[in-house]
Parts: C-alpha cells; sequence; structure tokens
C-alpha cells in the first residue's frame, strides 16, 4: 500500500471518514454505470449475433424450362430433383408470366433462386456443427439424410452459394421465410411518419408560440400547461384508444391504414412537440425580443423574424426525438390494426401499412427457426434508423444551437 | 413574410385534406379472426397475391371472437370482407351480424386442428381419458366435495392402472393457441364430470407442467431425451416425428388424420372462415378468387400446400361438400349454428 503522508486536516479521523464515504459512493456510481453498459453490450451481442446472418442467404442455380406444365404450375418449371431445394416462391409467378408474355414459352433460363429456408437454415447453422462432431447434434438444424446429400453435392459442384440478401430490403413480409423482407414496414413507417409529422409539428408549434408568446399568464393558460405536460406521460396504449374511436369510428379513416397510424401517433407526439418547442422558446433570452419591441415591433413580427429563427435548432430537435419515440412505438399500432399480416408496400395513405417494430413483433411470433434471424435482422435497421435519427438531432443542436 | 402565409395555408390543407374524404371502396381484401386460422389463411393470401394480378389480402390475427366482432360491425369498407374462426359462429354472434346488416353469410370449414400428447418412442403404449389428464395437469383436484391444491405426483396416484411414472408435462405457454384449445377441450369439457364444480381450467404451477415455449420442436426433442415425460403439441409436429416419439390415445382413440378430420379424437377443433356476401363485387375485389384458391385441393386436399403447413385435411367426402357449398354460396341460417 502506498502510504500518502497526510497532513492537517486530512489526519482528522471525520475527514477521513468522509474521504472514505465519498470514494464508496463514487465506486457504487461507476458500477451502476457498468452494469447499465454491460447490459446494453449483451443486448447488442445478442441481436448482432442472431441477426447478422439474415444478411446472407443461400441461392441456387435451376434452370427454368418455360414449357406447358409450367404455364399451370410453375413448380414444373423445375427439374424434380430441384423442386425440393429450390424456394417456391421463385416458381410461383411463372405461369403468370407466360400468361403475360406467350413468347416465353419452350425457352429455358438459367436463374439463382433463394433455397428453401430449413436448408438455409441447416447450410448456416447446422452444417459445419455436423462436420466438426461427426455427430447428431439436437439443437442444430436437420435434414433428412436423402436431401441432406443432395444439398452438400450440390454445394461441391458450385451451384449452392451464399449471397447477400438484397430480397430483404426489397420485399415485403412472406410466410416463406427466405422471401422475408422489411421493404413494405419501411415504406408504412415513412408514410406513418409523414403524417405525424404533418399533423403534430404545425399545431404544436403553433400551440407553444401561442403559450408561450402570446397567451396571458392566468389560471386557464396554467391548467392547459399541466394537462399537457400530463399528457406527455399518458401510456400509449391509451392514445392508441383514443384514435380508435376518433379517427376510426367518428371520421371514418379506414381501419390499419397509414393514416389511421399517423393521426393517433400525431397525438401522441403532440405534447412533447409543444414541451420541447417551449422550451427553445423559452431558452431565447428577453433582451432580443424587448429590442425588437423597442424598434417598433409588432409581436407577430417579434416572433416570426426574431424568437422563431433563433429557437429552430431547439424546436426541430425535440421533433426529431419525438418522431423517433413515435417511430419505435407498436402499442397504440395494435389497436388501430397495423399489426397484421402486411406484404404489399402502402402506395396511399388510405392503404392497409404496417411499421417497422409491428413487423419485428410479428416476426417473432412465427414459429419457425428462420424467422429468429429475421427477427433480429429487423431489429438491427430499426436500432440503425433510431440511431440516425437521434444523430441528426445532435448534429442540429450542435451546428445551429446559439449560446446567449 | 409571403412564404411563411403560403407554407401555414399549405398545411391547413394538407392536414384537413387528410382528414376529409375517405375512400369508400377497397382495392384490398381485408380479413380478420383466428390465430390458428392465420397461418394457413396468410399462406393462401401471399399465394393469391403472387399469382394473380390482385394485391395481397391483408390479415389481422384477432382471435375469433375479436374477429367476428369486427365482421359483424356491418356492410361497408370500413369492415372485413371474411372472419377466420377456430370454432363455429354462435348465435348470439350470428344475431348480432344479422341485426347490424350482414345478413348474408357463408360459412366455410377447410379442416382441422389437432392437438396431440406423445411420449418417448421407447415406452410403452399408453392411453389415457380426458379425466386423467385434467386431475394430471389441474392446479386444484376435487376431493371430498371440496376443491384441495393438486396432490399427484405419479400417474398411479390418479389411477392405479396407470404406469407409477412421475408426472411431468411439457406444454404450450398461456400465450398460445393450442394452449387455450388444449384447456378448452381436454380439461373444461370434462371437468364437471370429474367433479368440479363448474369449467375447470387452471394448469398447476408446481413444476408438473412446464411450459415449454411457442417452439414445438422444443417440446419433440425434450420427450425424445426424457422418458417420463408427455408433450402436448399441433399435429404435424407428430407426423414429422413418427418413430421418435409416440402418441398417447386419448379416450381410446388414437390420434391419426381420419380420426382428427372425423372428430372421433376429442382435443381437436374444426377450422372455419365466413365470408360477407354483400362486400363480393361492390366492396373489394377478387373475394371470390381468394375463397375458391383457399378452396382448392391444391390447399386443403390430402396432398395441399397447407397440408405441408400441419392443416388437418376433411375426408374427401366432407371436403367435396364444403367446396359445393362454398362454391355455390350457401347462406348461413341460424338453424345451422344451433
Amino acid at each position: 500500500m502506498s502510504t500518502r503522508k497526510l497532513t492537517g486536516s486530512a489526519n482528522n479521523p471525520q475527514i477521513r471518514r468522509r474521504y472514505r464515504a465519498e470514494k464508496r459512493f463514487k465506486a457504487y456510481c461507476i458500477g451502476a454505470v457498468s452494469i447499465a453498459f454491460a447490459i446494453i453490450i449483451a443486448f447488442f451481442t445478442d441481436i448482432i449475433s442472431q441477426g447478422y446472418t439474415a444478411f446472407w442467404q443461400y441461392q441456387v442455380q435451376v434452370t427454368i424450362d418455360y414449357n406447358d406444365r409450367a404455364e399451370r404450375l410453375g413448380q414444373f418449371a423445375l427439374d424434380r430433383d430441384m423442386r425440393e431445394v429450390a424456394s417456391r416462391g421463385a416458381t410461383r409467378s411463372i405461369p403468370r408470366a407466360i400468361d403475360r408474355n406467350p413468347d416465353l414459352l419452350g425457352t429455358t433460363e438459367e436463374r439463382w433462386v433463394p433455397v428453401k429456408a430449413e436448408i438455409d437454415q441447416y447450410l448456416k447453422h447446422g452444417r459445419d456443427i455436423l462436420e466438426a462432431k461427426h455427430e447428431e447434434v439436437a439443437a442444430a438444424p436437420e435434414l433428412p439424410d436423402k436431401l441432406r446429400k443432395k444439398v452438400d453435392a450440390l454445394i461441391d459442384e458450385g451451384r449452392i452459394e451464399s449471397a447477400f440478401n438484397t430480397r430483404f430490403f426489397t420485399t415485403g413480409d412472406s410466410k416463406l421465410p427466405e422471401l422475408a423482407g422489411i421493404f413494405s414496414a419501411a415504406v408504412g413507417t415513412l408514410y406513418v411518419l409523414g403524417i405525424t409529422l404533418l399533423c403534430a409539428f404545425p399545431i404544436g408549434v403553433m400551440s407553444a408560440i401561442y403559450l408561450e408568446e402570446f397567451a396571458p399568464d392566468n389560471k386557464l393558460t396554467q391548467t392547459i400547461e399541466v394537462n399537457i405536460n400530463n399528457l406527455a406521460a399518458v401510456p400509449s396504449i391509451i392514445f392508441g384508444l383514443l384514435g380508435l374511436a376518433l379517427f376510426i369510428n367518428f371520421f371514418g379513416v379506414p381501419r390499419s391504414s397509414a393514416l389511421a397510424g399517423g393521426l393517433t401517433l400525431g397525438l401522441m407526439t403532440l405534447p412533447i412537440i409543444i414541451i420541447s418547442t417551449r422550451a427553445a422558446l423559452r431558452a431565447v433570452p428577453d433582451p432580443i425580443r424587448q429590442g425588437a419591441f423597442a424598434m417598433g415591433c409588432s409581436r407577430w413580427q417579434v416572433v416570426r423574424d426574431h424568437v422563431l429563427p433563433s429557437s429552430l435548432p431547439g424546436i426541430l430537435t425535440g421533433t426529431i426525438i419525438g418522431l423517433a419515440q413515435a417511430m419505435g412505438e407498436t402499442a397504440p399500432l395494435i389497436i388501430v390494426g397495423m399489426i397484421a399480416y402486411i406484404p404489399e408496400a402502402p402506395s396511399g395513405v388510405f392503404e392497409a401499412a404496417t411499421v417497422l417494430p409491428a413487423q419485428v413483433f410479428t416476426w417473432a411470433s412465427e414459429p419457425e427457426q428462420a424467422y429468429v434471424e429475421k427477427t433480429a435482422a429487423g431489429i438491427m435497421v430499426l436500432l440503425a434508423v433510431l440511431l440516425t435519427l437521434n444523430a441528426t438531432a445532435v448534429f442540429l443542436r450542435r451546428k445551429f444551437e446559439r449560446r446567449w | 413574410m409571403q412564404t411563411w402565409k403560403k407554407s401555414s395555408i399549405a398545411l391547413a390543407a394538407l392536414v384537413s385534406a387528410s382528414t376529409a374524404s375517405v375512400a369508400q371502396e377497397r382495392d384490398q381484401i381485408r380479413i380478420v379472426g383466428s390465430s390458428t386460422v392465420y397461418p394457413f389463411a396468410s399462406y393462401v393470401t401471399e399465394e393469391f397475391g403472387a399469382t394473380t394480378e390482385y394485391p395481397t389480402p391483408t390479415i389481422e390475427s384477432t382471435g375469433s371472437g375479436g374477429g367476428i366482432r369486427l365482421f359483424c360491425e356491418g356492410v361497408g369498407a370500413g369492415t372485413p370482407d371474411i372472419t377466420n374462426a377456430s370454432r363455429r359462429m354462435k348465435v348470439s354472434e350470428f344475431e348480432r351480424c344479422q341485426e347490424n346488416g350482414v345478413e348474408k353469410i357463408t360459412e366455410a370449414m377447410i379442416g382441422s386442428d389437432g392437438i396431440v400428447l406423445a411420449q418417448n418412442g421407447d415406452n410403452d403404449d399408453l392411453t389415457l381419458s380426458r379425466e386423467q389428464i385434467l386431475l394430471a395437469v389441474a392446479a386444484k383436484v376435487p376431493q371430498d366435495g371440496e376443491l384441495v391444491e393438486n396432490p399427484y405426483d405419479n400417474w398411479s396416484d390418479i389411477d392405479s392402472d396407470l404406469p407409477d411414472r412421475e408426472i411431468e408435462v411439457l406444454g404450450p405457454p398461456t400465450t398460445s393457441g393450442t394452449r387455450d384449445a388444449f384447456e378448452e377441450l381436454a380439461m373444461g369439457a370434462v371437468s364437471e364430470e370429474a367433479g368440479y364444480p363448474g369449467e375447470y381450467t387452471d394448469i398447476r404451477s408446481d413444476g408438473a407442467y412446464v411450459d415449454s415455449g411457442e417452439n414445438d420442436n422444443l417440446i419433440v426433442q425434450r420427450i425424445q431425451e426424457n422418458e417420463a415425460a408427455i408433450g402436448i403439441f399441433g399435429y404435424s409436429f407428430l407426423e414429422e416425428n413418427r418413430g421418435k416419439i409416440k402418441a398417447i390415445a386419448v379416450d381410446g382413440v388414437e390420434p391419426t388424420t381420419s380420426n382428427i378430420s372425423s372428430e372421433d379424437y376429442p382435443i381437436a377443433r374444426s377450422l372455419w372462415f365466413y365470408i360477407k356476401k354483400a362486400h363480393e363485387g361492390t366492396v373489394a375485389p377478387g373475394i371470390d378468387g381468394y375463397v375458391s384458391l383457399f378452396m382448392d385441393d391444391l390447399m386443403i386436399g390430402p396432398k395441399g400446400l397447407l397440408v405441408e403447413e400441419g392443416l388437418i385435411p376433411l375426408d374427401d367426402e366432407s371436403r367435396k361438400k364444403w367446396q359445393e357449398h362454398v362454391a355455390d354460396r350457401i347462406e348461413l341460417k341460424r338453424s345451422d349454428l344451433e
């Protein structure tokens, strides 16, 4: 032990006790931080280790033969051998393709198509384990012996390969795990957030301006203020019930539509925007206003030309954080019917849509092994978008905020 | 200055426009209902979307009761076109439909869903009655006219004819539809005969019944390793693992495809969907195409795609009957449900 010579009052036992107490307290705090950090690290490692495999997918090279039997059932376009290897999703649209373009009949085509999900899972998680241990491992995905030999042979021939899974980003949900992707959920999220922004931003900012700049300070405005603060703490599911009663049952907005979801989330985001806008307006020092008044500006001119421009970074930051919160929300969307099987991207706000967290929820309840990695990959995408949004908020604040 | 004015007017216009006019017709079929039928129905919708020019219908899994409630709310684009159910519509629900103007409904039966009890393949054959199953897994059992904490540790405690084996049942958790059906058909249906005052469906939580997650494969693996355990899962998993595991006959009936589809096997239920006739050709296009694809042998036939997904097909005769019934759009009558 290093002995530091203590002088003066530091030798006083009472003071030394206080130093010890301080050190203990500091150690507790460090402990708390490490626990929080360890949880986050564990969460990220778990999600990433489960999900990264979803970004790759095994494909098989097949010959598609546009014969007259395939005109009725797409499966017949493949060799009998390949039918149990290639995803059914690759062939089922063949009859329609022939219908649209009859010239295809009689031609053949080489194409890489995804393999069935069970084979994909076996290749990703089962094959290496089986080879390394030369024994059956209970938890590893298995294939029937005949199919396994066929798949192994195809790999040796180079006709099954792993490739980046672009399909994950370009297709919507599917009951065939090898075809499922997040595209339609991402489009749905864009629509929903667009509507949330359109309805919450103007109403929120204008309410805040009125309350902060125009309203007299009396009992009424104080009541409104307290209620807005309370509203920000109301559980989101209650906004869902409100949205159902108001927008769907009363205004007749179609259930499951992006409009219903966006308006509901708009209600939820409104108090957050009002509160952060008021904070941003309050941060503008009074001398700015007084100076403008002294020049003969009206209150409207003061707000428009001086207060708003200098508080805009704060307002935008608050809005982005409110939107990020809305984006991760699922509870109110269950009530308005957006947690559903919606494989196609919506092309308008009245059409049925789903959102990213809802897609994660749907996949998490699927029984097939292959959806486990889809779920984790969906979470990774969602987290990436949220981090980007929050980073934008931080950037705006750093870049444009004025300190007085 | 002008820009402020313009942009605020534009915003106000957008907000009001978004709430004002709502389209009366949909171009997408909307389906709601049972979470048990959901995997089959979503399979069909996807196939329908991929093979026709119509957009893929949307399916919301609301549970049978919730689905019928939405379905019976009325006629129009705001209400669903089809609802799935893992039980038949109740008379009260049918009346609610009628009151709200949903008068013409066609009923379709697509197949059944069996819940299987199975054990390790090396064990001797076993037959359990539903009462024995109930007494083994219930939280409380009736004794001398009172309900007491379940005292049974071994199967032979319940009935001396049963093997002297520890009671260890691996089954689905409360979130599962399989669990609901098990509680209703294996427990609730016989609880009064077993001496309970009414319907009793509480499952014991002292370790004899083990919640084993939604993954039925896991239960299959555990009973392969554990000779004492009995697993509860969907019929399709039994089919895939024959040889490794052995089904337990319930009330003397083996769970086979034919016993389940004829409803001789007691822990089985039929799966249904209901079509709102008033919506066909008016509210959403393609309902007929979707319904005929669903009822096609390609889907619900004995070698159909849904059978691969775990559906128990109807026997040939009743399948033909239901296919014709649906093709003719025979109206559902109150007397059918009574």
